[in-house]
């Protein structure tokens, strides 16, 4: 149905295109040009084009905190996005059965989200401290030799991240998948059930693959947040213990603005632009290159 | 924004003639706490009563606050004046050309005369030229101890830090915490660079980082530090605490023996109404070398066209060292003034310490005097891991000391 | 399809969207309502823990039982957060900077969300060639921290003359909320029955015919996250609102920061609980509202079919 004959109303669509081609071009292809550029020269506090070839990326990777950086976010992001779709999808069926007070209930799932970063890690700082915390009150009630002090264990440290991460982000999941529940055909339901396919099946076969939509949109939203993880970090372990929970978003910007050595962090930045382009780009062009109705 | 910049400009021009002041003038700072926060106002103050209007821009943080002035000033939008922690933080803008030069105000006020010590000065200038006002020092060399927890554990309050060290067995028994310590890079590594300023003759912390000698840092003195700063992660090892004031409270509180910790640590203990010498016992030096950094802060100025922010910036940047507004700044902000002829009896105990130390010349500069943020940034790394792991040992973590300052500029 | 409509009316009456409920003390309500009970107070523990510790006075806080409902009620750490607290020598508490936050979110909410709309709208029914190049761009750019893109908008900004205006900091939450709500947008709007714009199209509607009379009309869902997602973004930024415009247009965000994250002198916790709760009650409210309309947007929603 789009063919040149129809340049004029094309002609609409491209004007009101030209904020997304602006922004795509200019901000988005011209920063990450600019950011690889300047990931060569010696930019300290200033950016300042004093070469120095391959000198930033050879010392990103002989430094260990970057790698445990890129560790750490491998761990943290494939857990929470397994888990954040799953507690965001069974929360959102749950919601979905027309229950009572759905408004409160769904406002206290989502509220986290609603808070800044930095009070989120200082509150789950203090429930997950083992003086004050959950800790102490289980102890305090008689089992003397409970123990659960994730933030105080470098091994799994990292997962007291993720229970803040999860608690902060699945609301936002549920109300995405929320919504595509309801963008669901209620006749969908009606023949499921009149073909006697149980509601547990429904769901795995019919409306989850109906979701498609939704599921990608929450995946590029989850994703993201997972890449640019950072305030979180900040406001609850500061990397610690040690450097058991540093992530790369966190070197970039302590390069950055606390060391005042841009370049090392146009460095880091690069490595983890260039990872997501490789995986973003072929996958973006699949998935949104293809017909109009995917 | 610019367009209330350009209606100022319109409106100092037309009130030239019947006054010469009336500028507002945008300062910077990161002085948000409450302490800090009284402490500025008295700056404001002063300034305000030249007849111009101080624009107060309080952004927490130094990490913020240097994303904003170079966003400023790349975006040619510079604010009138910024605190900075003088050192080489500020180097680079002044060899862009970014910053003003006030030598010629430091030379009617004669700060080279009255500016105690010189260093404060040097750290401000580059090729002879001066281009920032130091405004006051804060030193890290301070051991605070808990009389209450010492009293409990039934031994004597230490004097200095071998007693202490000898003591955290009686104070673990009586089921206090030896050493508090947060667990935060800035913090294990500054209690490292006060044991080497203090355990070990002064030459070793000037031969690690004025001289940056890797021969020094991998020598045997600073494996002694090293080795010292086993011993307090083994005192601080069941510290839970991040913040430096939530372990400042476990000292208040009588859970923790001691901290290693700059004079700011002084105002939790004034606003828990602790009284030095009978509630807690402060030791400069940790009471081997009394000997203190003189770090600090200073403002800095960047180069403006308009001649009445110049004229403004002027101003303040003379207002900044008098007598009068260093006292008052001083006394709010619990830091040391940088000059030596003005009267500071109004400050407390710990305060007067200090003061005495600053007199008889007892002073080092500042490791962010002598290196950059960028290596600063590394050597907090290695003691955050350093203190986080007992089973890195102070050679291996000595090792990688060495190839910090082997790459330091 | 006025019968297809009506029998969809209808259903959306009485029909729940899962299996059908029973009996008011089934196992099965039993069940739901127990589990959900659990998950709402594990969300809410908490923000319990941030009320009563607003509640509390600092000698109590620093006993340090964090989960005790206070023994002595006070709101002074409220009244402080709101109207006492200092950013530096403004001691004005958050209420400095409320309106300021007012005047950039609402701009910027309106105005990204209609430019993301239109983009999302154009990629779903308008498709021209290459659009899809930019639209990965796009989606690649939603990847980029924003940190990294700090200096290079500062540039752009100066270039365009628009550096440490407002109309600055509008620009720079639309382009940086372009990615995710174009996203959205262009997802929803594909799901839309194609046989609408065709229709619409037959009767000689064109591009902007068909968004305002009738794409918008059946949007509000998609809407309503959107503006949750902007009103949240926007609202809670801190670092866009600071370096790109000045002290006078500072954002509520900034002077919860300084009341947060002051590391010298005493922190007070039960003034920073304030001091965020107060300042999450904005978000708070619209999603409140929002997830009522979202919920009426079932309504327009299942006109499709």
């Amino acid at each position: 149905m789009k063919r040149p004959n129809q340049l004029f109303r094309n002609f609409s669509a491209k004007i009101a295109a030209i904020p997304m081609i602006v922004t795509a071009l200019f901000v988005f292809v011209g920063g990450t040009a600019w950011t690889v550029v300047y990931s060569f020269t010696k930019s300290g506090l200033l950016p300042r084009l004093k070469w120095v070839g391959l000198d930033q990326y050879e010392r990103l990777w002989t430094t260990k905190r970057w790698i445990v950086s890129i560790q750490n976010l491998a761990i943290y992001g494939i857990s929470m996005l397994v888990l954040v779709f799953v507690i965001g999808f069974i929360l959102a069926t749950l919601i979905d059965q027309k229950v009572r007070f759905e408004n409160v209930i769904r406002t206290v799932i989502l509220y986290p989200f609603a808070l800044s970063f930095v009070v989120t890690g200082l509150v789950w700082q203090w429930i997950l401290n083992p003086e004050f915390g959950i800790q102490s009150i289980i102890r305090d009630l008689g089992w003397t030799n409970f123990a659960f002090d994730p933030l105080y264990n470098p091994k799994i440290a990292i997962f007291g991240v993720l229970i803040a991460g999860l608690w902060q982000g699945s609301g936002l999941v549920m109300v995405l998948m929320l919504a595509g529940l309801r963008g669901i055909d209620q006749e969908i339901w009606k023949a499921a059930r009149v073909d006697g396919i149980p509601a547990w099946k429904t769901y795995l076969f019919i409306v989850i693959p109906m979701m498609r939509p939704v599921f990608i949109t929450t995946l590029v939203l989850v994703v993201s947040g997972i890449v640019k993880l950072y305030d979180l970090i900040v406001a609850q372990t500061g990397g610690g213990p040690g450097i058991a929970t540093e992530v790369p978003a966190k070197y970039v910007y302590d390069m950055m603005f606390g060391a005042s050595n841009l370049g090392q962090g146009f460095a880091a930045s690069t490595m983890m632009l260039v990872t997501v382009a490789l995986i973003v780009i072929p996958w973006a062009m699949l998935e949104f290159g293809g017909k109009k109705h995917g | 924004m610019k367009t209330v910049y350009k209606l100022l400009a319109v409106a100092t021009v037309i009130f030239a003639v019947t006054s010469a002041f009336a500028e507002d003038l945008e300062v910077m700072h990161w002085w948000t706490s409450g302490g800090e926060a009284a402490a500025v106002a008295e700056f404001a103050k002063a300034f305000d009563a030249t007849g111009n209007h101080w624009v107060d821009a309080a952004i927490v943080g130094g990490e913020a606050a240097r994303a904003v002035m170079v966003s400023r000033i790349t975006g040619g939008d510079p604010m009138g004046a910024f605190q900075f922690n003088h050192g080489r933080q500020a180097e680079e803008l002044i060899e862009a050309g970014l910053l003003r030069d006030i030598t010629d105000i430091a030379e009617a006020q004669g700060w080279k005369d009255v500016v105690n010590p010189p260093t404060l000065l040097d750290a401000c200038t580059v090729d002879g030229r001066i281009y920032c006002a130091p405004v006051n020092i804060h030193s890290w060399q301070w051991l605070w101890l808990s009389h209450k927890a010492f009293e409990d554990a039934g031994v004597a309050v230490p004097t200095n830090w071998d007693e202490f060290v000898a003591a955290a067995p009686a104070l673990e028994a009586a089921g206090k915490l030896p050493l508090a310590m947060g667990q935060e890079g800035w913090q294990q590594s500054g209690a490292f660079n006060v044991m080497m300023a203090t355990l070990v003759p002064q030459e070793v912390y000037l031969g690690v980082y004025q001289d940056k000698n890797p021969e020094i840092a991998g020598g045997e003195e600073v494996a002694k530090v090293f080795q010292a700063a086993a011993d307090a992660r083994d005192m601080a090892a069941k510290s839970t605490v991040q913040n430096w004031n939530d372990a400042t409270n476990l000292v208040i509180t009588g859970q923790a023996g001691g901290q290693i910790m700059g004079d700011w640590a002084q105002g939790e203990f004034a606003v828990a109404e602790q009284v030095a010498g009978t509630d807690y016992s402060c030791l400069p030096g940790l009471g081997v070398t009394e000997m203190l950094d003189t770090g600090g802060d200073a403002f800095y100025f960047p180069v403006l066209k308009d001649e009445a922010q110049i004229a403004a910036q002027s101003e303040l940047a003379a207002l900044l060292l008098e007598p009068a507004t260093q006292v008052a700044f001083n006394l709010k902000k619990g830091s040391l003034p940088v000059r030596g002829d003005i009267d500071m009896s109004a400050a407390n105990d710990c305060m007067q310490k200090g003061l005495a130390l600053l007199a008889d010349g007892k002073i080092l500069p500042s490791t962010g005097q002598l290196i950059t943020p960028d290596t600063t940034t590394q050597i907090n790394t290695l003691f955050t891991e350093f203190f986080a792991d007992p089973s890195m040992t102070p050679e291996d973590a000595q090792k990688q000391f060495v190839s910090i300052i082997e790459d330091a500029e | 399809m006025a019968d297809a409509l009506e029998s969809k009316t209808t259903s959306l009456r009485d029909g729940p969207r899962g299996p059908k409920p029973r009996r008011t003390f089934s196992r099965r309500n039993i069940l739901l309502y127990g589990t959900l009970f659990v998950i709402a107070v594990y969300y809410a523990i908490p923000l319990y823990v941030m009320i009563v510790t607003s509640l509390k006075g600092m000698p109590e806080v620093r006993l340090g039982n964090i989960f005790s409902p206070p023994l002595e009620i006070t709101f002074a750490p409220w009244v402080k957060a709101w109207s006492e607290a200092c950013t530096g020598l403004t001691c004005r508490g958050l209420s400095i900077g409320f309106w300021n936050s007012v005047r950039i979110t609402i701009p910027s909410v309106i105005i990204s969300t209609i430019i993301a709309s239109v983009n999302g709208y154009g990629l779903a029914n308008w498709r021209f060639k290459g659009a899809n190049v930019f639209f990965t761009i796009l989606i690649f750019g939603s990847f980029i921290p924003y940190q990294v893109l700090l200096y290079p908008v500062v540039i752009l900004l100066r270039e365009i003359g628009l550096y440490g205006d407002l109309a600055g900091l509008v620009i720079v939450h639309t382009i940086f909320g372009m990615p995710i709500l174009t996203l959205l947008f262009r997802n929803y709007f594909s799901s839309l029955p194609e046989e609408l714009f065709k229709a619409a199209r037959v009767d000689g509607a064109g591009f902007w015919g068909i968004f305002l009379r009738v794409m918008l009309p059946m949007s509000i869902p998609i809407f309503a996250v959107a503006i949750i997602l902007q009103v949240t973004g926007i609202w809670n930024d801190f670092l866009f609102g600071v370096v790109y415009t000045g002290p006078e247009s500072y954002p509520m965000t900034v002077a919860l920061n300084n009341i947060v994250n002051s590391t010298q002198g005493v922190v007070e916790y039960n003034v920073n609980m304030a001091a965020t709760i107060i300042t999450g009650l904005v978000p708070l409210t619209i999603y409140f509202v929002s997830g009522k309309l979202f919920v009426r947007g079932i309504a327009a929603g299942a006109v499709k079919g």
